[in-house]
């Protein structure tokens, strides 16, 4: 069954390109490090103006949109019962976990007064249930759980045939168990995701004309849930082809082909939807404005409407090289979306402006090393990705 | 392998379905009204002289350290706005004749996005409708700064262990039996302190015995949803850096969408439901096709 297609890709870890990613990592280290004992306003480009910068544009709302992989293939997978994709599921949900980690790391060295963070999830009495950024961490944080629980059977099989017994033993006792839960784990791991990426929209609601018209809309939640479905389609794709390229992996085009379809509705979905809006709220003529914020919204909708379109076509989306390519156009047309109504269709007033310090960055990029490093661990130990995919080999 | 309308149609569904439940479209929530203890302050700029005893009597009030200018040899206390050190600030609006001057500090609106930003309630309306800040509630996550339309809470950049910074209209000195420092010494009473009804009264008496005097409105009576600092002015709000944009709340619309969505935890409850029996009904008839999908 399902669970004898994957297999550990094993293999040195101690490589040159690994030793590379430890060292970035060290600088983002020792970076945070800095952040958090000199504070924000000495090692990041932030200020009373634009609060919110890098960190949160793109390591949380855009790094938990880059990690709705593992949520994309589960609806195929588990709602709409396309068994056929269920071998991508395991190394969807890794990209899934570690993304989202990532964020919540990513969280703990934004906010100024961390020591408190605990709060958030124990002071139940005092939660504000109109706060659309609670509901968003209490489901980040249930989520980054659910995620690694969903991965879990993938270590309890690489322990079976550990060398030390205790290891065997929890691979024995919990794997039974884990098997009855798992599917109220994964009804949670599809429930909790619908939630918050919604809410990651309705926070920026709250923002009121502080964000420009093109972009401010009670749509919001709507618009970042349709999106981060097409996102998370696009990143198994790119994933999946990085993964064949540079663990030297069968590539399992054919299925991604078919799994860019869904993507590719996704997105026209996400398409409609953005230019009804517009329309609907009278702001159509503000595209055509030809300022800065109607050419960015040109160029975000092209950026989200090429991919759509190339990955129409049946002999485009099975050519490694279209697929990959209209796959990092949907990545990068969802990021901007996100950066757009975070930071640069953001306007608090005159005077102000943000750009990302050079340390911000830094630890920006550790951290994304961080998740590559995380990554090349896991697979090469663990049975995660796919081993002789049937699709693939039929192919 | 064809491309399968099926699935496509069923993803198309699906999201659909996501989709018009994200949008349900639900009642608007009722509008605020002040607390009945509401007080407030009454800034008339055309009494204002720019002596800035009030943002000196802020200072001492709330013992925060005078806040050097940005130019090299700036004179001692010169901020250029609020900030993580000043909580009250007089500014000068200047273009060609025209000018006025303008006090700014937390406008405590009556119903706050702040307060509604808020994840633990670090910012709550509490006596008096003041908008204060718990420390103890606070992560420093700075939502209050996103959605504030008056930019006004402040945050500590320059500090390891920092804090949000914003009037908290002395309720210290409230609490004393006094009233807020910067009414106090105000030397021409351009800014008064009081209920906030009967601030709002005076300030529609000044605008009814002085024809021409004023814009014929009370900045702050329902802009927003209603403040309760309230302004007083001769030339248009905006152009001091009070934003124009009609009365709806700033939480109005957010949490319109919020609770349609989580009234009640109904909807994410019966969506989880929902889930776990398309899923076990999946598994159990899935079992066959799922070996078909793999084996085939």
């Amino acid at each position: 069954m399902s669970a004898h297609v994957h297999e550990a890709v094993g293999g040195p870890i101690w490589t040159r390109p690994f030793k590379a990613l430890v060292g970035i990592f060290t600088l983002g280290a020792i970076l945070i490090l800095w952040r958090l004992l000199a504070g924000l306003g000495a090692t990041t480009g932030l200020n009373d103006g634009y609060p919110w910068g890098l960190w949160i544009a793109f390591d949380v709302v855009t790094g938990t949109a880059l990690g709705c992989g593992g949520y994309a293939v589960a609806i195929l997978v588990y709602v709409l019962n396309r068994g056929r994709y269920h071998p991508m599921v395991r190394s969807a949900i890794l990209t899934s976990a570690l993304g989202y980690s990532m964020a919540a790391a990513a969280i703990v060295i934004d906010v100024g007064r961390y020591w408190y963070i605990y709060r958030i999830p124990t002071a139940v009495t005092k939660w504000n249930l109109d706060s659309a950024l609670l509901e968003v961490a209490l489901c980040v944080m249930a989520y980054v759980v659910v995620l690694w629980i969903e991965l879990s059977p993938a270590f309890l099989e690489g322990w079976r045939d550990s060398r030390w017994p205790l290891l065997r033993k929890v691979s024995s006792v919990a794997s039974p168990i884990l098997d009855k839960a798992l599917i109220w784990i994964v009804a949670l791991g599809l429930l909790l995701p619908t939630m918050h990426q919604s809410s990651l929209g309705t926070v920026m609601v709250l923002a009121g004309h502080k964000v420009h018209p093109l972009w401010q809309t009670p749509l919001l939640p709507l618009l970042f849930l349709v999106s981060c479905i097409g996102m998370g389609y696009a990143v198994v794709v790119v994933e999946s082809l990085l993964s064949s390229a540079f663990l030297r992996r069968k590539r399992e085009t054919e299925m991604l082909a078919s799994l860019s379809v869904a993507a590719s509705v996704t997105l026209f979905l996400y398409l409609v939807l953005r230019l009804v809006d517009v329309a609907y709220r009278g702001r159509f003529g503000l595209i055509f404005a030809f300022d800065r914020h109607g050419l960015l919204f040109l160029v975000e909708f092209l950026l989200f409407l090429v991919p759509a379109l190339v990955l129409l076509s049946p002999r485009l989306r099975r050519d490694a090289g279209w697929l990959f390519r209209s796959a990092g156009l949907v990545l990068l047309a969802g990021t901007l979306y996100r950066f757009d109504v975070y930071l640069i269709a953001f306007d608090p007033g005159k005077g102000w402006s943000y750009f990302p310090a050079v340390p911000e960055v830094f630890v920006t990029i550790g951290i994304v090393a961080l998740e590559v490093l995380a990554y090349v661990i896991l697979v090469k130990n663990f049975p995660i990705l796919s081993g002789h995919v049937a699709a693939a080999s039929k192919a | 392998m064809t491309v399968d309308r099926r699935s496509t149609l069923k993803v198309l569904l699906l999201t659909g379905t996501a989709a018009a439940a994200g949008a349900i479209p639900c009642a608007a929530r009722e509008r605020r009204k002040p607390p009945p203890d509401a007080v407030g302050m009454l800034y008339d700029a055309t009494r204002c002289i720019g002596c800035k005893a009030c943002v000196v009597a802020c200072r001492e009030a709330n013992d925060l350290k005078p806040e050097r200018g940005p130019a090299p040899n700036e004179i001692y206390d010169a901020p250029i706005d609020l900030s993580g050190q000043t909580k009250n600030i007089i500014k000068l609006y200047r273009e060609g004749n025209e000018r006025s001057y303008m006090k700014a500090q937390c406008m405590h609106c009556v119903d706050p996005a702040c307060v509604g930003a808020c994840m633990i309630g670090a910012l709550q309306k509490r006596e008096y409708g003041i908008v204060t800040w718990e420390p103890d509630r606070c992560i420093g996550c700075r939502y209050c700064q996103v959605v504030c339309p008056f930019n006004v809470p402040k945050f500590e950049w320059d500090k390891a262990l920092p804090k949000i910074v914003k009037c908290e209209m002395c309720n210290h000195l409230l609490a004393k039996g006094g009233i807020p420092a910067c009414c106090e010494v105000c030397p021409r009473e351009a800014v008064i302190f009081g209920k906030r009804e009967d601030l709002l009264e005076s300030a529609k008496r000044r605008i009814a015995d002085h024809p021409g005097r004023y814009v014929d409105r009370v900045y702050g009576e329902t802009d927003l949803g209603g403040t309760q600092v309230l302004y007083l002015s001769h030339l248009p709000f905006e152009k001091l850096g009070l934003p124009d944009i009609g009365d709806e709340p700033v939480p109005e619309v957010a949490q319109t969408v919020q609770h349609g969505v989580y009234k009640g935890f109904i909807a994410p409850a019966a969506l989880y439901v929902l889930l776990g029996a398309v899923l076990l009904r999946n598994r159990r008839k899935g079992a066959s096709e799922d070996q078909e999908g793999v084996s085939s």
